[in-house]
């Protein structure tokens, strides 16, 4: 037998300073609020001190967006600003390696996904969005489309970089300036993103990143100013900002929860399913909204799936996130920690069968080991609400109008994973399932040019393809 | 004190990623706006164009098969390059069509961002032009844009780099091969642009461009039954009805050049990207 021989990254590549300041007007300044100390969730070591906000920011940093928009970024010719995004595309290719580390240190997730997924995409996003600007009257969403004005946007701790491509990309395209709030727990690569901002030589104001919690993303949501607002996040936090905004014109899009179901039916080639669902609830730690955290499988083949399942969860590496074989990294946060772990109580008290991977976890950080409920009735608790960690609930039906009605039982609808060798049937199950997003034989495929969201209660808009320019288009 | 001589640039075909002279052993001369000698170019031949063609069909499956993001991505690195060759460009137009030096870097400065703009078309033409079809039965019917082919391109005859670029950049945006016939008298812009596709990530037979009469290489590369569509836009005025016949034999998708060479300054639309793509429809039933 082989000792096991971990295949580290260096995180010297992430270039890590002591200290960041927020991104206003084109430069890096003080914030006025109280600074935040942002952890590595894999070593609960402090990695750098970060300005926060203060509420005067808030409103000077929504005037220097306005300022930038009206003097010179939603008049310049669309040409033009397709070149200045095509150059952060290029420059977030150019400095991947370092973005990634950054991202690994910074979230917990281990580095072949921040390298292979976050980044690339992210620069993906940047790359297909610029080829946008100049092409606005051909997206068919209407005639003669202008740009809002001043976006206010608020992103989560799951994707940070990946989410800000993803909210500055289609805003920028389609003309608007931004005032972006990146999560209290994972700032930094929003910060590095500004710093490729600022040498890609964007004009000031056009661009504004503040770091901070709650409060500043309201103060950014509620600002007088602002003509639209983003919001990537929890459904809760969700329909309080939709709140918040009503009655005020301000146009809102909003990316929320999930509780995906991944329907696998008897005649699905098993091992590529188990790879499938494997990827759909424990790629990021299950730090996904579309993860595919409710498995419903035909009672036929369940008890094989579910050995299978077994067998390979448990060879999953849980640990260092700059490990290069790592696959389950960090929570990311103890908070969430928490929170997967009250949910999992839950799970338990309310009968469900708990298999949980026998996997070491390290001494330190936080961390969860993979997680399977078998028995799992839709009534529970972990059947209907987000658990955003590595937990895997597994439901059973017999015919594919109960898989239909068992997949559409949830106030969510961000996604959904069908497995089944009948295409046919694949495409009988898209047209019935109520989410935004159907992946069939595949889970959790993202690209800058298949629009992305969700139904009800997982938020409404789309980010990508032509459809998500809507979002930033007066049209 | 004795000047440096400048070493002169010998002007060749540009074939399958390569720079042949032309196999007939013939080149012509190429004269600046005021008729004084700039450089001889090669003079392609029938069976250069055959030999481009060869190579134009060889590139077309990995061109075409590449993902629309990657192709989006090599042609913005040509792009990239272009920008980099601006002084050389604007000396060229300078000397081979007679503009000032302010205005032939005006006309750059549209060649580099004309390129943008068709870069960024690659990976959007399909949701532009494709569709989800609405049928009414249990069907899931999509159609989706698909290259043509290989298109022969008659570059225009006045504008020898923009026009080129106009005309060139669309063709393979959308994953179609080319084979261009460059500008009869101002060929030596053309040379160039194979330089920058040779250094850049375009693949080699993706761009053909040969040089030497029009009217002679036309009506070849019209007949030739590789050869799935056909550009007239630098066609003579005379030949154009004879190569549109000579293009029906193997029913070429014909792009009919106007009565006058357009004004290539204008802000293009997407005619020339449609003008070389087939349309697919697929359909799969639905039911469980």
């Amino acid at each position: 037998m082989w000792e096991y021989a971990p295949a580290p990254e260096s995180r010297d590549i992430a270039n890590l300073k002591p200290s960041y300041r927020m991104f206003l007007d084109g430069e890096f300044v003080e914030g006025g609020g109280e600074p935040l100390k942002t952890v590595n969730p894999a070593t609960e070591e402090v990695l750098a001190e970060v300005s926060t906000a203060s509420k005067s920011d808030v409103d000077k940093a929504v005037k220097a967006a306005r300022r930038a928009y009206d003097r010179v970024w939603g008049r310049m010719p669309g040409a033009e600003r397709a070149k200045y995004i095509f150059r952060i595309a290029r420059m977030v290719a150019e400095r991947s390696r370092e973005l990634a580390v950054l991202e690994s240190l910074d979230n917990g997730k281990p580095i072949k996904e921040s390298r292979d997924v976050d980044v690339p995409t992210a620069s993906a996003h940047f790359f297909y969005h610029a080829g946008w600007a100049d092409k606005l009257d051909y997206a068919g969403l209407g005639p003669d489309p202008r740009p809002l004005g001043v976006a206010g946007q608020v992103i989560p701790w799951n994707f940070p970089l990946l989410m800000a491509a993803w909210k500055l990309a289609p805003a920028l395209a389609c003309g608007n300036t931004v005032v972006l709030k990146p999560a209290e727990t994972t700032p930094l690569t929003a910060l590095v993103l500004a710093d490729i901002i600022q040498q890609a030589d964007l004009p000031p104001g056009v661009v504004n990143i503040l770091p901070g919690a709650g409060d500043v993303g309201a103060e950014l949501v509620g600002h007088p100013d602002i003509d639209k607002v983003a919001f990537t996040g929890s459904t809760e936090v969700g329909k309080l900002i939709q709140c918040s905004v009503a009655g005020t014109g301000k146009k809102l899009t909003l990316e929320l929860g999930g509780k995906a179901a991944n329907v696998v039916f008897d005649d699905a080639p098993l091992d590529q399913a188990v790879e499938g669902i494997v990827n759909g609830i424990f790629f990021n730690q299950g730090h996904v909204c579309c993860a595919g955290s409710r498995l419903l499988v035909q009672e036929s083949v369940a008890d094989e799936l579910l050995d299978k399942l077994h067998t390979r969860i448990a060879t999953l590496r849980v640990g260092d996130p700059l490990d290069k074989n790592t696959d389950v990294g960090a929570i990311n946060s103890r908070e969430q920690l928490t929170k997967i772990a009250e949910l999992v109580s839950s799970g338990e008290a309310e009968g469900a069968e708990k298999w949980v991977s026998p996997c070491p976890l390290p001494d330190k950080g936080f961390f969860f080991a993979p997680t399977v409920f078998a028995g799992v009735s839709q009534a529970m608790r972990i059947a209907r609400e987000e658990i955003f960690g590595p937990v895997l609930s597994v439901l059973t039906f017999r015919t594919p109008d109960e898989a239909v009605a068992k997949a559409n039982n949830t106030p969510y609808g961000l996604s959904a994973g069908i497995w089944t060798d009948k295409g046919s049937r694949i495409l009988w199950m898209a047209d019935r399932l109520r989410a935004g997003v159907v992946w069939a034989n595949t889970f959790n495929r993202f690209d800058p040019t298949a629009p992305f969201g969700g139904y009800q209660e997982s938020g409404f808009g789309r980010e990508g393809g032509r459809q998500g320019l809507e979002a930033y288009l007066d049209v | 004190m004795s000047e440096r001589l400048t070493v002169a640039k010998t002007y060749k075909l540009y074939v399958g990623g390569a720079f042949p002279r032309s196999e007939s052993g013939r080149s012509y001369p190429v004269q600046d706006a005021k008729g004084a000698f700039l450089a001889n170019a090669a003079q392609a031949s029938r069976k250069d164009v055959r030999d481009a063609v060869v190579a134009a069909r060889k590139a077309l499956g990995g061109w075409s098969r590449a993902t629309a993001y990657n192709r989006g991505q090599v042609l913005y690195r040509v792009a990239e390059l272009l920008e980099g060759r601006r002084e050389q460009f604007v000396a060229e137009l300078g000397a081979s069509e007679g503009l000032a030096a302010k205005r032939a870097q005006s006309i750059v400065d549209l060649v580099v961002d004309r390129w943008v703009w068709y870069a960024g078309w690659a990976d959007k033409i399909a949701t532009v032009l494709g569709a989800a079809n609405p049928v009414a039965g249990p069907y899931f019917s999509f159609s989706v844009p698909e290259p043509t082919g290989v298109v022969g391109v008659l570059a225009p005859q006045s504008s020898s780099l923009l026009g080129l670029v106009s005309v060139v950049a669309p063709v393979i945006a959308t994953g179609n091969t080319a084979v261009v016939v460059a500008s009869q008298d101002r060929p030596l812009p053309a040379i160039t642009l194979s330089e920058v596709l040779a250094t850049s990530d375009v693949p080699g037979g993706v761009v053909n461009v040969l040089t030497g009469r029009t009217a002679e290489l036309a009506p070849w590369l019209a007949s030739h039954a590789d050869v799935n569509a056909l550009d007239l836009t630098g066609a003579p005025e005379a030949t154009t009805t004879e190569l549109e016949r000579a293009a029906a034999g193997t029913v070429k998708r014909v792009l009919r050049a106007g009565a006058a060479e357009p004004d290539w300054t204008v802000a293009p639309d997407v005619k020339r990207l449609r003008a070389f793509l087939e349309t697919k429809t697929v359909w799969h039933p639905k039911g469980t």
